[in-house]
C-alpha cells in the first residue's frame, strides 16, 4: 500500500441555524484555509461528499465546485454520502500512484429542511419510506433494541456537550441537567438530548502521499488502515443492538493491532456510541469524541469527515500517537467506515 | 463559540430574505417492483402477507430478492405468514408527524410474523404506551379491499391481539341497617352520637351496638357521647368520592371523647397537609331542619384549635 496521510484539516464554526450562506460561500473559507496550510493551489484529485436532498435541488453539489476552482479542468468526483467516503475514494485514487495530493470536502445545511423527513428518502422505497419512518423513529427502534440504561446515555450526552463547549467549532449546548424539565420524548425511548442537533457546516481535508506528505506537514497523520463494510438495509433482518459491519470494518482496518489513544465516533444518537464502542472493541483507556462528536455538532455529510479530521489533528499536534475515526451512513448504522491514523 | 441561535436580522435587510421551495413528484414517482416485491405487494392487496424462503430455509418477510446472509438469490417459494405476529422491539411516537401512518400516538415496531424468520417494520395502534412491550401479540388491520392498492400501507397498522375484555356486572339490592345502626342513626338525626357500654368489659363502643365484640355479652347500656374527639390515624385520598367535599380529601379515625374505639369520619376545613395524629376535632353538623336518618347529617369533622393530644 502506498503511504497516505492527512496533512491539513479545516472546518467551519458550525451553527445551529442558517447563516444565509450558499454552499459555495460556506465551503470557500475552509478551502482557502487548507490551501494556505499546505501551500497547494491545485490537487491531483478532488472529491466531495454531500446530499442533494438537503438543498432539495438536483446536482446541487455541482454548484459547490464554484468554490473549488475547476478551470482548467480538474480531476474531480463526488459521493452522495458523508465526505468520509469521499476521503476513502481519494485514498483509493492516491493508491494508483500517478497523483500525490487530494482535496476532500463535505458540507451540509440541515437548516433548510426537516432532516428527520429528508432522511426518510434514503430508505428503501417499497417497504420503509412509504410508512413515513423518519430518522428519529428508526434510531429510537435501535435504541429500544439496545436498551442501554438512561443514566449511561445521559453521561454520554453530558460529556459530549461539555467537550463541545470547549471546542470552538462545535455548538454551545447546555449540560443535560440544565435543560428545561418535563421535555417530551422525541420518540420514546429517545429524549431530545439523545439526538444530535441540526447543524450547518463544512469541512475539508488534504491527503498527500509519501514524501509530499512529509514535505507538507511536520507530523503527518498516516492512514495505516481504512475499510468500510455494510449490512442489509432492511431493519427487520438485522440485530439492531449490534453493529457487525462496524466490527468488520474495524477488524479490516486493524483497530485492534495497537492501543487507541482517541476515537472519534460518528454517533448521531447517544445509544450509537454504546454500540460502536463495543463493535470497535475500544477499551476504557480510549478517549471517545474529545471534540464533542456529533452530539455537539452534526453538519450532515461533513460529520464523518470531521471525525477523520479531529482524529488526524490530534495525531498531527502530538496529543495522540494512534487514533481511530469512524463514519457511518444509512439507517441505524447500516454502513460503517473505520480509519486508523498514526504518527 | 458558535451559538445555536441565529442573531435577529433587521426586518428590511437582505439578511431576512427567505424563499419557500418544494421538491415533489406530483402523483408520486412510478417505480417498478420486480417479481419478488411485486408478489408481496400483490398478495398484500388481497389481504395476505407472504414471505419468501431462502436456500437456507429462512423466511424473509417482507421478501427481499437476495438472502442478506449470503447474497444468493432467494428461492421462488412464497410462504403465507401471520397474519399475527410478535413485537420484538418498539419505539413510541407521542407526537405523530404529517408523514406518519397514524395521526394519534402510536408505536413503531419490529414485528416477527408467525412463520417468518425476520421482522417487519410497521406501526402499532396500541392506544397507550403502557400497552407496548416486547412479546406483545399483534395483528394487521388491513384497509378495506376497495382502498388497497398493492402498497405497504394496505396494512393501515397493526393492533394488539385481544388479551383482556370488560365483563359488565350489576345487580341491585335493598339493604336495611339492622337494629343497632338504626338506633345510632336516630341519635345522629337528633344531633348526638350514641354508643354502647359493655358492663363486663367496661368499654364504650361507637357506633352503638347491642353486643360486645370482645366478650360477646349483650350490651344494655346506651351512652350519649360528645361530638368532639381526637384523630388517631388518617389517609389522604386522591381519588374523587361522591361523599367527599373535594380532592384530595382526608378520611380519619377519630376516638370520640369517652369512647374506647375510633370511628371513621371525613375531615374538612383543614388542608390535607396540616392533618396530624393527635389533632382535636369536632363534628360539623348540617342545620337541624335538614337532618335525616343519615350520616349525611355530619358534613365532616373540623379542627377545634385545642392543643394536640399525646396518643
Amino acid at each position: 500500500m502506498r503511504e497516505v496521510a492527512v496533512v491539513a484539516f479545516a472546518q467551519t464554526r458550525h451553527t445551529g441555524y442558517d447563516e444565509g450562506l450558499t454552499e459555495p460561500e460556506l465551503i470557500s473559507p475552509i478551502l482557502q484555509e487548507v490551501r494556505r496550510a499546505t501551500g497547494l493551489t491545485r490537487f491531483g484529485f478532488t472529491c466531495s461528499g454531500s446530499c442533494d436532498y438537503l438543498a432539495g435541488a438536483p446536482f446541487s453539489f455541482v454548484s459547490a465546485l464554484d468554490a473549488v476552482g475547476a478551470w482548467p479542468p480538474i480531476s474531480e468526483s463526488h459521493v452522495e454520502m458523508d465526505a468520509a467516503w469521499a476521503l476513502y475514494e481519494a485514498w483509493v485514487r492516491l493508491q494508483h500512484g500517478d497523483v500525490d495530493s487530494a482535496l476532500v470536502y463535505g458540507y451540509g445545511k440541515s437548516s433548510q429542511g426537516d432532516l428527520r423527513e429528508i432522511m426518510t428518502l434514503q430508505l428503501d422505497p417499497y417497504y420503509l419510506a412509504p410508512l413515513g419512518l423518519d430518522q428519529v423513529s428508526y434510531a429510537a427502534l435501535q435504541a429500544s433494541a439496545l436498551g442501554a440504561p438512561e443514566s449511561e446515555l445521559t453521561g454520554i450526552v453530558r460529556r459530549s456537550r461539555a467537550d463541545g463547549r470547549a471546542n470552538p467549532y462545535a455548538l454551545d449546548l447546555p449540560d443535560p441537567a440544565d435543560e428545561p424539565a418535563g421535555q417530551e420524548h422525541a420518540v420514546h425511548p429517545l429524549r431530545p438530548i439523545d439526538v444530535a442537533p441540526p447543524t450547518d457546516g463544512a469541512a475539508a481535508i488534504v491527503l498527500a502521499a509519501g514524501d509530499l506528505a512529509r514535505d507538507l506537514a511536520e507530523r503527518p497523520a498516516w492512514i495505516t488502515g481504512i475499510a468500510h463494510r455494510a449490512e442489509p438495509h432492511y431493519l427487520g433482518v438485522r440485530d439492531l443492538a449490534r453493529s457487525p459491519s462496524a466490527a468488520g470494518a474495524a477488524r479490516a482496518a486493524g483497530v485492534g493491532k495497537g492501543p487507541v489513544d482517541i476515537a472519534e465516533l460518528h454517533a448521531q444518537f447517544s445509544h450509537e456510541e454504546v454500540i460502536l464502542r463495543q463493535a470497535l472493541g475500544l477499551s476504557s483507556g480510549t478517549v471517545v469524541n474529545p471534540s464533542g462528536g456529533p452530539l455537539a455538532a452534526n453538519p450532515v455529510m461533513a460529520t464523518g469527515l470531521i471525525r477523520v479530521g479531529e482524529a488526524a489533528r490530534r495525531v498531527m499536534d502530538g496529543t495522540a500517537r494512534r487514533a481511530v475515526a469512524h463514519a457511518t451512513s444509512g439507517p441505524c448504522l447500516q454502513q460503517n467506515l473505520v480509519t486508523v491514523l498514526e504518527a | 463559540m458558535p451559538s445555536d441561535h441565529p442573531p435577529a436580522p433587521e426586518e428590511s435587510s437582505a439578511e431576512s430574505l427567505v424563499a419557500e421551495h418544494v421538491l415533489e413528484f406530483p402523483g408520486g414517482y412510478t417505480r417498478t417492483t420486480g417479481p419478488v416485491i411485486g408478489r408481496f405487494l400483490t398478495e398484500l392487496r388481497e389481504g395476505r402477507i407472504v414471505g419468501v424462503r431462502t436456500a437456507a430455509g429462512r423466511v424473509l418477510v417482507p421478501p427481499l430478492e437476495y438472502d442478506p446472509e449470503t447474497g444468493d438469490p432467494v428461492t421462488g417459494e412464497y410462504v403465507q405468514v401471520g397474519p399475527a405476529g410478535t413485537v420484538r422491539s418498539w419505539a413510541w411516537v407521542g407526537t405523530p408527524r404529517k408523514g406518519h401512518p397514524l395521526d394519534r400516538p402510536f408505536a413503531w415496531a419490529l414485528i416477527e410474523l408467525d412463520g417468518a424468520g425476520t421482522a417487519l417494520v410497521h406501526a402499532v395502534d396500541a392506544g397507550t404506551v403502557k400497552a407496548m412491550r416486547p412479546g406483545l401479540r399483534v395483528r394487521p388491520r388491513f384497509r378495506p379491499e376497495a382502498e388497497r392498492a398493492g402498497h405497504i400501507t394496505d396494512i393501515a397498522c397493526f393492533v394488539p391481539e385481544v388479551s383482556t375484555m370488560a365483563a359488565p356486572i350489576r345487580t341491585e339490592y335493598r339493604v336495611r341497617p339492622g337494629r343497632s345502626l338504626a338506633r345510632f342513626l336516630e341519635g345522629v338525626r337528633d344531633g348526638v352520637f350514641l354508643g354502647g357500654r359493655c358492663a363486663h368489659c367496661d368499654k364504650v363502643y361507637v357506633p352503638y351496638r347491642t353486643t360486645c365484640p370482645e366478650c360477646g355479652s349483650t350490651i344494655g347500656e346506651e351512652v350519649e357521647l360528645p361530638d368532639t374527639g381526637t384523630v388517631t390515624t388518617f389517609a389522604i385520598n386522591n381519588l374523587p368520592d361522591p361523599r367527599a367535599p373535594q380532592v384530595p380529601f382526608v378520611s380519619a379515625y377519630v376516638v370520640l371523647d369517652g369512647a374506647d374505639v375510633p370511628m371513621i369520619v371525613l375531615l374538612g376545613d383543614v388542608p390535607a397537609r396540616d392533618v396530624r395524629q393527635g389533632m382535636r376535632v369536632r363534628a360539623v353538623w348540617v342545620p337541624p331542619e335538614e337532618r335525616t336518618l343519615s350520616m349525611g347529617n355530619i358534613r365532616w369533622f373540623a379542627p377545634t384549635g385545642e392543643p394536640d393530644v399525646r396518643l
